[in-house]
């Protein structure tokens, strides 16, 4: 087991590399610079481009990024918060901790409504409570965040002012609701869907029809002996999703005015802070990653016939 | 249970299936009664209905299926009037099942000590888990499994195939029920396996003195293990016997034909094996008379018509249901 995840933590230290190599290829195959503006003249844009090191060859800026990260030095902002350590404004400025806090308090919705929510409507099958479970998960895949977003924040924010409508640094739990709520829809519905459509799956095995014969509960049969068996996807999609949803959904913190990781990546991207965008991307890589690796461990935890290592059961 | 109620009395059991097509009469009124310490065997081929009244006794019928008429009684309580919540208590605790596939029976994700323990526990809950975890090694070992605390820690894939069904078979009976349905038990099992597991039951029967329904296709197993044969076709009891009576004197021409495309010791070589010809019975559309008249070589006009009456053909309540009896019967009388 250790070895594994050691091997497996070296694996991701050369994904990462190759991640940082890609964007900042593609960062600078865009033309234009991050300084061009439309009263620069070329010599100041050259001037600054020489402060920050943009003149020199693509391959030197692309070492020197790589042996900063392995420094913990993640550069210096261009332009957004002009000098500012990138390290400072991810994670000491509290942007991180924001879309984290959001983002886990989302998953953690996500999958307590969600894989229930998937239980009940494979146990009810084409009962009523399945298909208007149906319709719920559908629209709630369907429909894009900014308009659930939005409806949140006129209805339950402006017209009923139940809850704030700006979120800001989540100094309230009350703040927490709505951003909490447009984040974590989708993923629940999706789960929700998943867990259906795996549930039905299991609930037909023969070792369910063995439980029943023993005279287990109808509770115990579900969240014991179907439930385990059917989290292989679920836990699949969990992965890649709660990194996504940890380091921010953009639209949500825009609609609340959070200001998160996940607007600020965006914007970094429009302002072209060459350091801020490789620091987030490394960032939302890494946490990718490491969600990768967590899922593949859970799987072993989950199903003790996966065998991590070839030949190993 | 007092002396004049019987162990098991199945009477007009009715199962009926409501598909889309229509409704299929899986099983269609039979009736047999089961004695204490006795194993009978229900033999027919697939889709004659012998699983499906295996499940309506003990619970297990799921939509569509539904039992229409009929009744179970098991000590002398009618189980069909059970609530749900009482045919839980009493499935696993007073009747047990085990079944077909030994492979995809026990729930792979729990280990075998958890599954074994959980059937013992769901139904005594002032047992504490350490005299759980005793009984379940002590019904390990009574199943001939060597080294039970250490399987008790493993996954159902670290077993073979003959070891999952003796731990099925460990799990069944770690609440001592009073029967055990086996559905097939040994048909997935290789052949020396089979064997084992046979022997194993037939001396578990023996040691703990309880029922067993033994629902199979495979004849050579009746005449291993059991006492008493109904000989199921299309949802209906056809032949009932002693094993002998079944074997040396069938009277019914199904049993007959069973009996008659089945390999032999004494089979002289070359000789062939004389099938059933035709085909099952469609039981969305079953005939109007007897199930098996459309091929049944001695078929008379009135089996067409009529379903046949069943009838005692002999001695220990030997029963055949054939019109040629009531044939047979006429013709002696006069």
């Amino acid at each position: 087991m250790l070895s594994y995840v050691a091997k497996r933590i070296g694996v991701s230290v050369l994904t990462l590399l190759l991640i940082i190599c890609i964007t900042f290829l593609l960062m600078n195959a865009v033309p234009g610079s991050p300084f061009m503006t439309e009263k620069s003249t070329p010599e100041m844009i050259a001037m600054a481009e020489a402060k920050y090191g943009l003149d020199k060859p693509l391959i030197v800026q692309l070492w020197n990024y790589i042996k900063g990260y392995f420094q913990g030095d993640m550069g210096v902002s261009l332009k957004m918060q002009k000098g500012t350590d990138v390290t400072t404004i991810i994670f000491r400025e509290g942007k991180f901790v924001l879309s984290f806090k959001l983002g886990v308090w989302a998953v953690l919705l996500a999958v307590i409504v969600g894989v229930p929510l998937g239980c009940i409507a494979a146990y009810n099958r084409g009962s009523w409570i399945d298909s208007v479970l149906r319709v719920m998960t559908t629209v709630g895949v369907a429909i894009p965040s900014f308009v659930l977003c939005s409806l949140l924040l006129i209805y339950c924010g402006v017209k009923w002012e139940l809850l704030p409508v700006i979120s800001g640094s989540l100094t309230d739990w009350k703040a927490y609701i709505a951003p909490v709520i447009g984040l974590s829809f989708y993923p629940m519905c999706y789960i929700a869907k998943l867990t259906r459509t795996s549930m039905l799956d299991a609930i037909n095995q023969d070792y369910i029809r063995t439980a029943r014969a023993k005279g287990l509960k109808t509770g115990r049969i579900i969240f014991k002996h179907a439930l385990r068996n059917c989290l292989i996807p679920v836990i699949t999609y969990l992965g890649p999703m709660t990194a996504g949803i940890i380091t921010g959904g953009f639209v949500v913190e825009q609609t609340f005015q959070i200001p998160g990781l996940g607007k600020y990546f965006i914007s970094s991207i429009l302002n072209r802070d060459y350091p801020i965008i490789m620091g987030t991307t490394v960032v939302l890589a890494a946490l990718v990653i490491m969600m990768n690796l967590i899922v593949d461990i859970t799987y072993k935890l989950v199903d003790p016939r996966i065998s991590l290592i070839k030949g190993d059961s | 249970m007092k002396n004049n109620e019987k162990f098991l009395e199945v009477r007009d059991l009715r199962v009926s299936f409501f598909t889309h097509a229509g409704e299929v009469k899986a099983v269609d009124g039979i009736s047999y009664d089961l004695g204490e310490h006795e194993v009978m065997g229900i033999v027919g081929e697939s889709g004659s209905g012998k699983s499906v009244e295996a499940y309506s006794i003990i619970g297990l019928l799921q939509n569509p299926g539904r039992v229409i008429g009929g009744s179970v009684k098991f000590m002398g309580e009618d189980v069909l009037a059970y609530s749900e919540e009482q045919k839980r208590e009493f499935r696993g605790n007073k009747v047990s099942m085990i079944f077909q596939n030994p492979m995809t029976c026990l729930n792979p994700v729990y280990t075998i000590g958890n599954q074994l323990m959980e059937a013992l526990l769901c139904h005594n809950k002032d047992v504490t888990r350490k005299a759980a975890y005793d009984r379940a090694v002590e019904m390990l070992e009574l199943v001939g499994i060597n080294n039970a605390r250490k399987r008790m820690k493993q996954y159902p894939h670290e077993f073979s195939g003959g070891m999952r069904q003796r731990a099925m078979i460990a799990m069944a009976l770690i609440c001592s029920p009073k029967l055990l349905i086996a559905d097939e038990p040994t048909t997935a099992l290789d052949v020396t396996i089979q064997a084992q597991i046979l022997e194993l039951m037939k001396d578990i029967q023996r040691k703990t003195g309880m029922s067993i329904i033994f629902i199979t296709h495979n004849l050579g197993v009746v005449a291993e293990i059991c006492d008493r044969v109904s000989v199921m076709y299309a949802g209906h009891i056809v032949e009932q016997g002693n094993v002998n009576d079944i074997f040396y004197r069938p009277k019914h021409p199904y049993t007959e034909g069973l009996l008659r495309s089945m390999p032999r010791v004494d089979t002289k070589e070359r000789e062939r094996l004389i099938p059933i010809e035709g085909t099952p019975v469609d039981l969305l559309n079953p005939p109007k008379g007897c199930p098996f008249a459309p091929r049944c070589e001695k078929c008379l006009k009135v089996c067409l018509e009529h379903k046949p009456p069943f009838l005692q053909v002999g001695e220990d309540a030997h029963g055949s249901a054939c019109w040629l009896h009531v044939k047979e019967m006429k013709e002696a009388g006069e």
